[in-house]
């Protein structure tokens, strides 16, 4: 067991970065991500951690540093948010095409304009197909942990992908949580050292980040779908072999208080905890509500998904971004068509809430099951709703 | 070695890494040309100026130093003609 202490998340993240032995920190500060450069930075300059912290001009120079870093073999760290993200979403693509295990830590802010520093999932839902492994944290312990995991699961030979960790901004980065902290020993039992199998080297020259003619492309493409979704075992290992150590065990989909629901609520990230409140008052009132919280978001876990979902009549699916003139919110028209080919599916009611940190409360969320319950009676699946906008 | 038509979703190095240096040679640029260009012979003065400007190296020279073009990489771009000071060189349409 190791120490729990009470630690702001965004230090709580640093302190993974620092336990996880990194060799190259390259980021830019943004808020809400601050705080964690700032330590990382700290632990660099007082010799607690032995690397390189490059200190960028912008968020396309950090993605860029750390993905040649990674390239020459060195364990690479960055972490922004919203804007910072966009910035560096070019190189973001080239960092999974390449296969390159560099982490990121996503402290989630909505994007402008308006400009917004507070909290939705605008940002990561805006590079969703940029071919990283992607999961979502519901507090700092998650945040704490999946870092070590994501270094594990990234490098594995099978895997050989880049990583980020979703981290709500404010919401989670700033407050103060009771977390237990890994002890090192512990890390370095679940955390090997980084072994590319090709490395960047003049000794051995080789090319990479080539171009490839349309004669390739689709192939090239099929190759990278593949790897993504081949890395599903591998997380599913990293898991276990973390519980055993440390006895917190993480799955692709939580499941809380899901027994004979007939209606789950599904969240991702840090409204998480709210979600389970709002379902536990449900509960003492004879409601038969469950929630299902998902933690893994890239690959798609349909298998875990479909099982979880299709004991259920109705999902209430809370979205935190809007895709414009599109199906609503990204989350809840994946989950519509990872049901689509069943024979007997639940009922998709969405809604699009806790748009830059507008709070969520567990009235909100019964709320939001009471009208979804009422769109569901007329017979009808209802039209998303951005929930709780001034008409 | 495969030709890029060959290539299945599997054959690739992780990364798309390419372990082999020099291997943009196996990609023939002549593919693309619509032109080509003609040497005059009487009129190279041997300069050299087509093989500096030549963006895909495809400018060798003949047993005496005249320039002419390596029709599998030269793709028809006509820098060399304007590059040319003697007026040596001139665009011809390429037919099928
Ligand atoms: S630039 Fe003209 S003159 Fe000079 S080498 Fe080429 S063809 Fe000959
Ligand atoms: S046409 Fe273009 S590619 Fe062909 S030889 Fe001249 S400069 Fe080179």
């Amino acid at each position: 067991m190791g120490k729990r202490v009470g630690m702001e998340v965004s230090i709580a993240a640093s302190e993974a970065v620092r336990l996880a032995n990194v060799d190259v920190i390259a980021a830019y500060p943004i808020t809400p991500q601050t705080h964690i450069v700032e330590h990382l930075s700290e632990f660099v300059n007082n010799g607690e951690l032995d690397a390189e912290f490059v200190p960028v001009e912008s968020e396309h120079s950090a993605m860029s540093v750390c993905t040649g870093c990674a390239a020459v073999g060195a364990r690479s760290f960055t972490c922004t948010s919203s804007q910072g993200l966009i910035l560096m979403s070019e190189i973001v693509y080239c960092t999974a095409a390449m296969r390159l295990p560099v982490v990121m830590v996503l402290a989630n802010r909505s994007l402008s304009n308006p400009i917004s520093i507070w909290n939705d999932h605008t940002d990561v839902m805006s590079i969703r197909d940029c071919g990283w492994i992607q999961y979502f944290a519901e507090n700092g312990q998650d945040v704490l942990d999946h870092v070590l995991i994501s270094y594990r699961v990234g490098e594995d030979r099978d895997v050989m992908l880049p990583v980020i960790v979703n981290m709500d901004g404010f919401s989670l980065s700033h407050v103060v949580e009771p977390v237990e902290l890994v002890d090192q020993e512990t890390v370095d039992k679940f955390l090997p050292p980084y072994k590319p199998s090709v490395v960047l080297d003049p000794t051995h020259p080789v090319t990479m980040g080539a171009i490839v003619l349309p004669s390739c492309y689709t192939e090239t493409k099929k190759a990278q779908d593949e790897a993504v979704k081949a890395s599903m075992p591998i997380i599913l290992k990293g898991w276990q072999e973390f519980g055993d150590l440390t006895g917190r065990y993480y799955h692709p989909i939580e499941e809380y208080r899901t027994e004979g629901a007939e209606v789950l609520l599904v969240t991702m990230g840090g409204i998480s905890e709210t979600a389970m409140w709002a379902v536990d008052q449900m509960r003492e009132k004879g409601r038969s509500v469950g929630l299902l919280k998902m933690r893994l978001w890239r690959p798609f876990p349909f298998e875990e998904f479909r099982k979880a979902a299709l004991k259920a009549r109705m999902l209430v699916v809370v979205d935190r971004a809007i895709s414009y003139g599109g199906p609503g919110g990204p989350v809840a028209s994946e989950l519509r068509s990872a049901l689509y080919n069943e024979p007997k599916r639940p009922i998709v009611a969405n809604f699009i809430a806790g748009l830059a940190s507008r709070d969520v409360a567990p009235f909100d969320f019964i709320e939001m099951v009471d009208r979804a319950e009422g769109a569901c009676k007329k017979g009808t699946e209802p039209e998303y709703e951005i929930y709780g906008v001034r008409e | 070695m495969k030709r890029e038509q060959e290539y299945t979703w599997t054959d690739f190095e992780r990364g798309y890494v390419i372990t082999e240096p020099g291997s943009s040679r196996e990609y023939h640029t002549g593919d693309w040309r619509s032109q080509r260009p003609i040497f005059d012979k009487e009129r190279c003065i041997k300069c050299g100026v087509c093989w500096i400007f030549c963006p895909d190296s495809a400018i060798r020279f003949d047993a005496e130093g005249h320039a002419e073009t390596d029709l599998d990489y030269c793709k028809g771009c006509g820098i060399c003609v304007r590059e040319c000071l003697p007026g040596a060189i001139t665009m011809v349409d390429e037919e099928d």
